[in-house]
């Protein structure tokens, strides 16, 4: 006994001086990032980071990035920004001015995104996130910005979209639907509108109600009531957590009946586990979701990502789509980087704008404005009490339940 | 707007339903706001962390049903209880230090104090919003040609806000203690001269209001949503409804949060959602501008 832990000992000390051979052959390249690990976005800062990890450390596993012939194990170096946005700017001045760090990873939301661009952009310094999705980001004509996730406006295209879809099945003209919107006073909530107004415009729907509900949002009942009086076909509400929250349950209290309802963040503010039942049918836009048939050559298929975070992090029964897109950004920067062969920031952000790859998160590919279109919202419905992807059809796993009266 | 003005005639029961809900929403906000009036009232103190103990409060709500499956309903007396002992420990903390410096020190000392309980609760239990089901009915009527749905939840609020109402007037008017406190609104030197304990008459004003604050907190819970950075607009909306009423005037506190509860409604309908706080603020500033120009009347100079 005494031998084979003698023995066992002996052998771990041998590999991890081999292992500190190799490390000390190898270069490392730091990324740098931002990110909120305490204040109102910790939660999902900490997704965020969970996500860069798994990747970065995958990606190390199976022998760093080649870039011009060397190898590089890639290093994340966080700051924790408090989820305020000033702080963000300031932590990417350092990271970049004291840290000298020369590409990096974005923070959580698109507030301290918003923070954070300019500064990267005034020193060239590419950076790719993976968390802020309001339009906004990338109407500023910024060169050095790209972000792997679908942009707020496009978050419920595929609602409206399938609401004409069928309308049209059921005999009726598209512009006979009435729509209702309620949204947050805020930059993402109102990105959303914009693009669900365009989209309504398209069809000719009629916007009856649109409401622009305060920031510390937590009763809609007013809205609610003109809902009940007006009886549109289609109720579309954003406003974060709380207003998915709020609208869960007061729609429920007022036992309206509506023939099609669809919110962000249904799974952020847990509506299932709160309301039940009464949260069937609603649909609910993600930009991914495990069940999704994309996949690549690092993780595999969306299933697999999903099952290797569960393993790794504790705590998780579902995978949130935040720590997803995260490892997409780190997976981007590892092909762009090897593209490049090079470590010049300028050749790097072109690379970075020629990335064409599949990933589990779903297809990346920049427009000239740095978000990616080539990966569609995906939409939900609650179908007893689970999440079951409706449309885009390419990828659903069920028939939307949906009649117009 | 005509839009809005037209759906009130054509849907009379909007109307039943905007009045209602305001009488609701306005019960929980009278709550926080006879427990500002108490302790500015009482110890002259601008209570800035009033909304955070109100959010403090539906937290333990939420905890206790999700965490140990209690009864969101039952948890209220607990949670008076608990918020109760906190609120003397707050006092013994720190507002006792600054109760008799000037303004400034206090409204610091109470924001620092917001500060604290936000970052509390955010630490414990978590930057997101929470809600707690209150797994009560709802009363279905039909009025004016319209259905009308009230959950009971907001039915127990307005008996709540009734009951703790009477309950603190028949306190103050009727028991020694309440006589205490209110002897020591009146003159706290006097009141002090005459042996009565001020000190302890704080602790318990605080520990009072604080006390109320958990049982809106919990409403809050079981009507709305609490999140740890929510308790500003519960901060707010106390101090205009205190302001509008004027200090010590009980039956005014309640008029007022019922008035404001219900002028919310009509300001979404009429002028649209963003209105809605708008409006709230807007009405404190005419009861002000009113309220200067009928002093104006009685203002004289002295030659």
């Amino acid at each position: 006994m005494k031998l084979t832990t003698k023995a066992l000992s002996f052998t771990i000390g041998a590999a991890a001086l081999a292992f500190a051979g190799i490390a000390s052959a190898q270069e490392t390249l730091t990324l740098g990032s931002a990110i909120s690990l305490t204040g109102k976005y910790a939660t999902n800062g900490v997704h965020a980071q969970n996500g860069y990890e798994i990747a970065k450390d995958l990606i190390n596993k199976g022998g760093g990035v080649d870039i011009g012939g060397t190898k590089y194990m890639l290093e994340i170096k966080y700051y924790d920004d408090e989820s305020t946005p000033a702080r963000g700017a300031q932590l990417a001045e350092r990271l970049i001015n004291q840290d000298g760090v020369e590409f990096m990873l974005g923070p959580y939301s698109s507030g301290l995104t918003k923070a954070i661009a300019p500064v990267t952009e005034k020193y060239g310094v590419p950076m790719i996130e993976a968390e802020g999705a309001s339009r906004s980001l990338f109407t500023q004509g910024y060169k050095y910005l790209f972000a792997v996730l679908s942009t707020s406006e496009q978050y419920l295209a595929s609602a409206i979209a399938l609401a004409a879809e069928k309308a049209e099945s059921e005999g009726k003209d598209p512009s006979t639907l009435k729509v209702a919107l309620a949204f947050e006073n805020d930059p993402f909530s109102l990105d959303v509108r914009a693009g669900v107004i365009d989209d309504a415009a398209k069809y000719g729907m009629q916007i009856i109600i649109d409401d622009k509900l305060p920031r510390d949002l937590s009763d809609m009942s007013a809205t609610l009531t003109k809902v009940e009086a007006l009886q549109p076909d289609m109720l579309i509400i954003s406003g974060h957590s709380k207003g998915a929250a709020t609208a869960a349950r007061q729609i429920a209290e007022l036992e309206l009946e509506i023939p099609m309802v669809a919110m962000t963040h249904c799974e952020a503010a847990k509506i299932i586990g709160k309301f039940g039942a009464s949260t069937n049918n609603y649909f609910c836009p993600t930009q991914w979701a495990e069940t999704l048939t994309y996949s690549d050559s690092l993780f595999g298929t969306a299933a697999e990502f999903d099952a290797l975070f569960k393993a790794t992090f504790d705590g998780y029964k579902n995978v949130p789509y935040q720590s997803a897109q995260a490892a997409a950004a780190v997976m981007v920067w590892a092909d762009a980087l090897s593209r490049a062969g090079s470590l010049d920031q300028d050749v790097v952000r072109d690379a970075i704008a020629a990335t064409e790859m599949e990933t589990f998160y779903g297809n990346i590919k920049f427009s000239e404005a740095g978000n990616n279109i080539a990966k569609p919202m995906v939409l939900r419905q609650i179908q007893n009490g689970e999440y079951a992807v409706v449309a885009p059809s390419k990828w659903a796993s069920a028939e939307p339940n949906l009649t117009f009266k | 707007m005509w839009q809005g003005i037209e759906m009130l005639f054509q849907h009379p029961s909007v109307n039943v339903k905007y009045i209602l809900d305001g009488l609701f929403f306005g019960s929980i906000f009278a709550l926080a706001a006879y427990g500002l009036a108490l302790v500015w009232g009482v110890m002259n103190l601008k209570n800035l962390a009033q909304g955070d103990l109100v959010i403090l409060g539906g937290y333990f709500t939420w905890y206790f049903q999700s965490a140990l499956g209690w009864n969101p309903i039952l948890t209220l007396p607990i949670v008076m209880f608990i918020m109760f002992f906190f609120g003397w420990a707050m006092y013994a903390l720190v507002v006792k230090w600054v109760i008799d410096k000037d303004l400034f020190t206090s409204l610091l000392a109470t924001f620092g104090l917001a500060l604290v309980i936000q970052q509390f609760i955010n630490l414990v239990f978590g930057p997101e919003t929470q809600t707690a089901v209150s797994e009560l009915g709802k009363i279905k009527f039909y009025l004016f040609g319209g259905r009308i749905v009230v959950p009971e939840i907001r039915v127990v609020g307005v008996l709540l806000c009734a009951a703790v109402a009477v309950a603190l007037i028949v306190f103050m008017k009727r028991s020694r203690t309440g006589q205490a406190i209110r002897a020591t609104a009146q003159d706290a030197r006097a009141a002090k001269v005459m042996g009565i304990n001020t000190d302890r008459v704080y602790a318990l004003t605080f520990s009072i209001n604080s006390a109320i604050c958990g049982a809106a907190g919990a409403l809050v819970a079981m009507m709305f949503l609490v999140q740890p950075f929510y308790g500003i607009t519960y901060s707010i909306r106390s101090f205009v409804i205190v302001t509008a009423a004027g200090l010590g005037n009980l039956p005014g506190v309640i008029t007022a949060a019922f008035g404001l509860g219900v002028l919310e409604g009509y300001a979404n309908n009429i002028l649209g959602a963003s209105y809605q706080q708008f409006i709230v603020v807007f009405a404190l500033v005419v009861v002000l501008v009113w309220r200067m120009i009928r002093l104006r009347k009685a203002r004289m100079v002295l030659e």
